[in-house]
């Protein structure tokens, strides 16, 4: 049988960052700036918006993408913010993050002439959703201490598509055998470039520096730069 | 298991270049800073072709070495993986200038257009 071969070149995730390139026209229309908000389930995305949220002082609604159920919106629908949730066991081969196609079909859910800034928390999970652009203006991630210090060195694409990272959990510290020096250098050898807060969810220490990130992210013409950056990491790279 | 969802993109890209013939292999670029598994994307692959164009084929994975240009040294290197450091000098100051693609290169086609196959 006669067989040719066809060249091509077509990058594998055109047709997801099409549609996220569509979602992000719609954002800008509407005025809205987007975070892109990762993690691995369990460092504590929820909780910290659950602190970060309230006296924001800017419109901010919610986008919340799990495989199952509505736990997570409802804490957060509790705050008094728009949530709107996504699950993600609908789409095939898309279950263990969002992707852009995801987020536009739950954009008519979204309230965005109402808000200035939306966050969206993806599915925990420290590989795909890295791949996968929703048409977010910006990329960050919650790494808690009880996560171990090597996570930058394991899941390097996640590390990389972020600009901030925030370390969570800090009060734990004192009862871990956690070296807060060797993440951070870890952080750089994958990702030079990228910002960090120490925050605690739980004592609310850190969590004020977050809301002046979320504040700047939501003012577009600000370029949101993490107010507290420790000695040696350099400012995010624009 | 991002591959999964990297497979069902391929096997699109695929029929839709596939002009109605049989697809029996698919050249693929996986750039080194990826975190694709070759044999996950191989598996995934294979799974979701069943019932298209591309059922059965055969994915060839070129791994694409990721090369950084030393902002520092000017030297450019070759790397496998992290920490992306310059080979000559161990600066991170480097610009990536291959190692992030994911593309497919081309496609081997088989036999006649198909009336029956959608393009």
């Amino acid at each position: 049988m006669h067989r040719t071969r066809v060249r091509i070149v077509a990058d594998v995730l055109d047709a997801n960052d099409t549609i996220a390139r569509a979602n992000n026209e719609d954002f800008e229309a509407a005025g809205v700036s987007v975070v892109n908000l990762m993690s691995a389930p369990g460092a504590g995305k929820t909780a910290l918006l659950e602190r970060a949220l309230p006296h924001l002082g800017v419109r901010v609604g919610v986008l919340e993408g799990d495989v199952q159920g509505t736990l997570d919106a409802e804490r957060l629908a509790s705050l008094h913010v728009p949530v709107t949730q996504i699950q993600t066991d609908l789409g095939f081969g898309g279950e263990c993050h969002l992707d852009a196609n995801m987020v536009r079909a739950a954009l008519p859910e979204v309230p965005l002439d109402e808000l200035d800034l939306l966050v969206v928390e993806n599915v925990g999970n420290l590989v795909c959703p890295a791949e996968f652009r929703i048409g977010e203006h910006r990329r960050a991630m919650v790494c808690s201490v009880a996560e171990g210090e090597d996570k930058p060195l394991k899941y390097p694409l996640m590390f990389r598509a972020c600009e901030l990272v925030l370390v969570n959990k800090i009060d734990l510290l004192p009862h871990l055998e956690y070296d807060l020096d060797l993440f951070l250098a870890n952080l750089r050898t994958v990702n030079p470039a990228c910002a960090h807060l120490l925050v605690s969810a739980r004592t609310g220490e850190g969590v004020e520096a977050f809301r002046d990130w979320l504040r700047a992210a939501a003012s577009p013409r600000t370029p949101a730069r993490p107010p507290a950056v420790a000695p040696g990491v350099p400012e995010p790279a624009r | 298991m991002h591959e999964l969802a990297l497979a069902e993109s391929v096997v699109k890209i695929a029929e839709e270049h596939a002009d109605g013939k049989r697809v029996t292999k698919v050249e693929l670029a996986v750039g080194a800073l990826r975190q694709v598994v070759p044999e996950a994307l191989a598996f995934g692959f294979e799974a979701v072709a069943v019932g298209t164009a591309a059922e059965g084929a055969v994915l060839e994975i070129d791994e694409v070495p990721a090369r950084l240009a030393c902002e520092a040294c000017g030297a450019e290197t070759e790397r496998s993986g992290f920490p992306l450091a310059c080979g000559r000098c161990g600066s991170l100051d480097v610009d990536v200038r291959s190692g992030e693609e994911l593309l497919v290169l081309a496609l081997e086609l088989e036999g006649e257009r198909d009336p029956e196959r959608r393009a």
